[in-house]
């Protein structure tokens, strides 16, 4: 059996730690890949990195705060997701097979 | 109804509302009908409200109208107000009532013009501008109206551009009077920054409770007193009028006699406590310009040929007795020779045109003569047009003209000395006009020869809609007077009037030597207009002596040349000093500026690469900065 060993309470920063590291992915998904699906989904890695910390902090200092925003982030996210994915549908039907570094036309 | 006072400066704005967009369908003579009709209404509008007025105690006449919040910006709070009082009720009277006698009188003088209904449309204008002028509760409104005139002067003066010298003789009024303007808008700041007000009431009042220092309140009534000079055509700033006769006679009856040249003399009398706060020379700096004006201007009219130039300089001549009488402190006066010299110079130059009409577009007096005949009521107004202005009494201008003679001596015997033989030339030129254009031969046949072409070359009389205004304005010139009688204390209608908006500057005459021998100088008076007219009468009537008519005077003292002289040389290089330290310090700083933010824009825009990826790295390194600022806070 993986993971801490038995007798180890699961403490809060094991899930500040695995929120970091999701976190890190999304990161580094978004900086080094350029498809643009794959970095859109790379940013919802990002955000439910974020979500992951609000519920363990929420949990941890006992306030309701933080579990409310974290339905503020998955409905925004989830806004994000749909206007984001109607711009690359928009994008990909002018052009085939487009990488995010073929979109330069708002360089300055 | 004192409410209502907006109701007067928005008729004519009406007017011009409706004729710049219907003014070519209306046409010949409707837009003319419907731009007096106007201005009588707001004519009317103003009697009533003056009948109420009267109907209150003195103390609660005066009454402010605030329509809106013109400017707000941090301290300064100017609204867009009009004040009702008895000086600017007295100005307003005579502005819509002589303006509305001089649309009238337009229709039928532009009859068969092609712009016949945009003359109405600037003449509309014209008189919106002057009654926000007069109105105005505040400097800002009264230099909203200021400029406004200025404007209209300027298209009133060069309507008919198609002449050259009409239209030099516009721009050199718009630019002699933005001189003037420099000064009323830099005695504005000044207000600001002393009193932290515009309104003419602060500004009274700290003039009066001393809050307003002295060297403040001079440089403020100097300055206001340059912008005078500029609108009503004062030494050194005169040089404009005489040329303004360029413009349509009804324009320079309207501009030149009984409007526009009265704003300054009305600025001055406004900004009276603030004359009466600064040092003692200023006011009498006031009446030296005023006094010599007056005397420079009728030595020229002596000897002017055209019959519109003769009263040019005497207007400017007449406009200087009412400083003069400012100058002095005798702003009562002032507004009382302001109203009967609108009357009277109304009249005239109303008269004027009515000649100029009959004798299809001629002006110099040379080819006139024996009009009397051919034009009867023209004839018989501009008679008395002319004793009023000569000082016969007991017309309208002999009263005014004693009552500033009588303060000024109280002043100065000096300065009054030099009002009395500028009265007595202008009973003298105005006498020769009189004689050269109705009396004597006609010289005008060899004029009807030359151009037979026009068919009916002889003078004929006006129509009916240009005599109406020469006779309502000669019955005002007979009787205008009476508005201030000398015979008792009960007499000073217009003092009494007035009086609780001058009295911080009016001069006290009780005790004087020239008060209790007012009969006597009354009489000199008397003496010195008839000896004018005599003399006259004698030169060019009887021709018993040769009319002594110097090349000099005739030039106007050539000051005209030497002004173009003075602006063309050492004025042409200060002028070209000035404008390249404009082009090339101030908008070096403004440039400088812009191409700085443009340079450095160009610079930094090179961080947009339009990689994606690059932004996002950009975000990633940010939120691992700030999140090592964090860490690193806590650890300190």
């Amino acid at each position: 059996m993986s993971g801490p060993p038995l007798g180890v309470a699961v403490g809060a920063s094991w899930y500040l730690v695995v929120a970091a590291l999701l976190f890190g992915v999304g990161l580094f998904g978004v900086t080094v890949r350029r498809n643009p699906l794959v970095m859109l989904m790379c940013v919802e890695l990002m955000l439910n990195a974020v979500n992951l910390t609000f519920v363990t902090l929420a949990h941890r200092l006992g306030d309701v705060a933080g579990r409310t925003t974290v339905l503020f982030v998955l409905v925004v996210a989830a806004a994000e997701v749909t206007v984001g994915l109607a711009i690359v549908v928009a994008i990909m039907r002018h052009r085939s097979a487009v990488t995010t570094d073929d979109l330069t036309a708002l360089r300055g | 109804m004192r409410e209502l006072a907006w109701l007067i400066p928005l008729l004519p704005l009406v007017g011009v509302g409706v004729l710049v967009p219907f003014g070519r369908r209306l046409g010949d003579p409707r837009a003319g009908w419907l731009a007096t009709a106007l201005v009588a209404g707001s004519f009317a509008v103003t009697v009533a409200i003056w009948i109420e007025m009267l109907g209150v105690p003195a103390e609660e006449r005066a009454h402010v109208v605030r329509m809106f919040d013109w400017i707000v910006v941090g301290d300064l709070r100017v609204g867009a107000s009009l004040l009702v009082d008895q000086l600017s009720v007295v100005m307003a009277l005579f502005v819509t009532g002589i303006g509305a006698l001089i649309h009238l009188y337009a229709t039928g003088y532009m009859h068969g013009d092609d712009r016949y209904p945009k003359f109405f449309l600037y003449l509309n204008l014209f008189v919106f501008s002057m009654l926000m002028l007069v109105l105005g509760e505040n400097l800002l409104v009264t230099f909203l109206g200021w400029e406004g005139v200025g404007t209209c002067s300027y298209l009133l003066i060069s309507f008919w551009h198609e002449r050259e010298t009409a239209a030099v003789a516009g721009k050199k009024a718009f630019v002699t009077n933005r001189i003037g303007d420099v000064g009323v808008m830099t005695a504005m700041f000044l207000a600001f920054s002393a009193v932290g007000s515009l309104s003419y009431a602060d500004l009274g009042r700290a003039a009066q409770d001393g809050a307003l220092g002295g060297s403040t309140a001079t440089a403020i009534a100097l300055l206001a007193f340059l912008g005078a000079c500029g609108k009503s055509a004062q030494l050194p700033l005169h040089l404009w009028l005489p040329d303004a006769m360029e413009g349509p006679t009804p324009v320079s009856a309207l501009i030149h006699a009984a409007t526009m040249v009265t704003a300054g003399v009305f600025l001055m009398t406004r900004l009276n406590p603030v004359l009466a706060a600064s040092y003692e020379w200023a006011p009498t700096l006031v009446a030296v310009v005023g006094a010599g004006t007056a005397l420079f201007a009728a030595t020229i009219a002596v000897a002017q040929h055209d019959v519109k130039r003769v009263l040019a300089y005497s207007t400017i001549s007449q406009l200087g007795y009412m400083f003069l009488a400012v100058g002095s402190g005798a702003y009562v006066a002032a507004i009382f020779h302001m109203v009967t010299h609108a009357f009277f110079k109304a009249l005239l130059f109303l008269g004027s045109g009515s000649v100029i009409h009959g004798m299809h577009h001629e002006q110099d007096m040379r080819r006139m003569g024996a009009l009397r005949v051919a034009m009867p009521v023209t004839a018989g107004t501009f008679i008395v047009g002319w004793l009023a202005i000569a000082g016969v009494p007991p017309f309208a201008g002999f009263w005014s003209k004693d009552e500033i003679l009588l303060y000024v001596h109280a002043k100065s015997p000096i300065l009054w000395a030099v009002g009395l033989v500028t009265a007595l030339l202008t009973a003298y030129y105005m006498t020769r006009q009189v004689i050269l254009v109705f009396f004597g031969a006609p010289r005008w046949t060899s004029h009807a020869d030359a151009h037979g072409a026009h068919g009916d070359a002889a003078p004929h009389e006006s129509p009916a809609s240009m005599l109406a205004p020469l006779v309502v304005l000669a019955g005002l010139s007979i009787v205008g007077g009476a508005i201030q009688l000398p015979f008792s204390k009960e007499m000073h209608f217009l003092e009494h009037w007035l009086e609780p908006v001058v009295e911080a500057g009016e001069a006290s005459l009780s005790g004087s030597w020239a008060y209790a021998n007012k009969w006597l100088l009354l009489a000199v008076a008397v003496v010195v207009a008839a000896a004018g007219i005599a003399a006259a009468v004698a030169v060019y009537g009887a021709r018993r002596v040769r009319a002594v008519e110097p090349r000099i005077l005739e030039d106007a003292w050539r000051y005209d040349a030497a002004a173009a002289r003075l602006v063309g040389g050492p004025g042409a290089v200060a002028f070209r000093a000035v404008a390249w330290f404009d082009a090339t310090v101030v908008d070096g700083v403004v440039n400088g500026v812009a191409y700085l933010v443009r340079d450095a824009g160009g610079a930094i825009r090179r961080l947009q690469t339009g990689f994606v990826r690059t932004y996002a790295l950009m975000v990633g390194a940010g939120a691992v900065c700030v999140l090592a600022w964090f860490l690193v806070r806590g650890a300190v």
